[in-house]
């Protein structure tokens, strides 16, 4: 726990550079990482996750033992219950399974009751609740979130980011998105990932999940649209 | 209900044209004179679908066995893939029936012949749908065990076997049907006991309404395992 937990370093992928000397440093609360499809976003989540990239990279990682992955497509096994895909990653690494704390976990993200259904009886923003109670399970002290509620309609979304917000307190979160609004409602801090280079984005004076109805949430979505397209 | 007056139908019209001498007798027998060959050889029929019932039976479990066994082995030696799985692919296009004469040359008259082209029937279908199941699991699934740490085995019991299960099921319902004519195709080459042996022995002795009798003998030991699969794989919800 000493050590800060981040990436810093070059990447290139096929020979084309992705990100040049970026450094990034995940300080309690949400970082949340912006940029445009193709930006490397993904790469610096995956590489940071360790998960295969495609891309080669040049420089340090740091990364605790144990990691909370959240991905866009939810990841539920059609196969197994609603409780035994909670208890996935605990399955995979072999450890013995805790029904009562997924249980717990299920009734926390809004499932009571949901332990023995299986995914496909399951609606979209449910089912994403679901791999959030599974992400909680690990009790990881690094989330890593890959545009996990991008599939969502707006208001499911706007509903799965309050709760991922109260759920994942006292974590330390990075989230991967292209939504501006998104990344200013949750964000203690917002890095734009833009030309190869991150940025620290200004954010409005307000804790979060901050208001997207506020005028100055509004102005900052803007201004940082502009940015995002390059202007 | 409904389906029964189709099946009607066409015995009426099979009937019709036998009684109206459109085919001689010991061409096409009647729809009559086949059910009167069923009850007086029933128990000729019976020990000889046994017989074949078995031999499917054993060239199944075999086939299934063997099919599953090379599908995990060839998903744990990456090595040997691109070697034997173009190998599995093009099998399923060789006739195997083919192979028959050569099988009763190799393991002679018995049931081992029939057994072998009852599993060879099965065995490709099974290895390769199953394998093309278990290396079609997501990626993005498979990002989940590596978060865990998981070794081979955890991230094929809880990610690529559940993945693969429909596949391998569907896999079993086609080996299912073409079984029994594995079998049957066996004894036609060489046997003294069977379904197949009983349709060559009634031909040698324009016994058409026997023969007839053993091809509904097959047929129906082809729906009872076709029926009996789908129950068991509906039960595990597949």
């Amino acid at each position: 726990m000493t050590r800060d937990w981040g990436l810093s370093g070059t990447a290139t992928i096929g020979g084309a550079l992705l990100f040049d000397s970026i450094q990034l440093t995940l300080a309690p609360g949400w970082t949340c990482l912006l940029g445009a499809s193709g930006a490397g976003k993904s790469t610096v989540l995956r590489l940071l996750a360790g998960l295969p990239s495609g891309a080669s990279f040049d420089g340090q990682i740091n990364r605790p033992d144990r990691i909370g992955w959240m991905a866009q497509r939810d990841l539920l096994q059609p196969r197994l219950t609603v409780a035994q895909n909670v208890m996935l990653l605990g399955h995979l690494a072999g450890r013995r399974p805790d029904p009562a704390r997924a249980d717990a976990l299920l009734a926390a993200v809004g499932l009571d009751g949901f332990a023995a259904r299986r995914p496909d009886t399951l609606s979209g923003g449910q089912r994403q609740r679901v791999a959030l109670a599974r992400t909680l399970m690990e009790d990881a002290p690094l989330i890593l979130l890959d545009e996990p509620f991008s599939a969502l309609d707006p208001a499911t979304r706007a509903t799965m980011q309050d709760l991922a917000f109260t759920c994942l307190q006292g974590r330390r979160v990075l989230m991967v998105t292209h939504d501006p609004v998104e990344a200013l409602r949750l964000g203690n801090r917002v890095q734009l990932l833009h030309n190869h280079r991150l940025t620290d984005v200004a954010l409005p004076d307000l804790t979060p999940p901050r208001d997207p109805a506020l005028p100055e949430m509004a102005q900052a979505a803007a201004a940082l649209l502009a940015q995002l397209r390059g202007q | 209900m409904s389906r029964i007056w189709g099946f009607l139908a066409v015995l009426a019209l099979w009937q019709l044209a036998v009684s109206l001498h459109f085919l001689p007798i010991f061409v096409l027998p009647s729809p009559l004179g086949v059910l009167s060959a069923l009850h007086n050889n029933a128990a000729l029929l019976l020990t000889n679908g046994l017989i074949t019932g078995a031999e499917v039976a054993a060239g199944l479990l075999l086939g299934l066995a063997l099919g599953i066994a090379s599908a995990i082995a060839l998903l744990l030696l990456p090595a040997l893939r691109p070697i034997l799985q173009p190998v599995l692919t093009a099998s399923q296009a060789v006739p195997v029936f083919v192979l028959a004469p050569v099988l009763t040359i190799w393991f002679g008259y018995g049931p081992a012949p029939k057994i072998a082209m009852t599993v060879l029937l099965v065995y490709f279908p099974v290895a390769s749908g199953f394998l093309d199941g278990l290396l079609a699991t997501p990626t993005a699934d498979l990002d989940l065990a590596l978060i865990a740490k998981a070794g081979r085995w955890r991230s094929f019991r809880w990610l690529r076997l559940p993945h693969a299960l429909p596949h391998l099921a569907a896999a079993l319902r086609i080996a299912v049907t073409y079984a029994p004519t594995g079998a049957v195709i066996g004894e036609w080459v060489g046997a003294s006991q069977g379904l197949g042996y009983l349709m060559l022995m009634a031909n040698a002795r324009s016994r058409v309404d026997l023969m007839f009798a053993a091809l509904l003998g097959i047929v129906a030991l082809t729906l009872i395992l076709q029926r009996a699969t789908d129950h068991l794989l509906r039960r595990f919800g597949l």
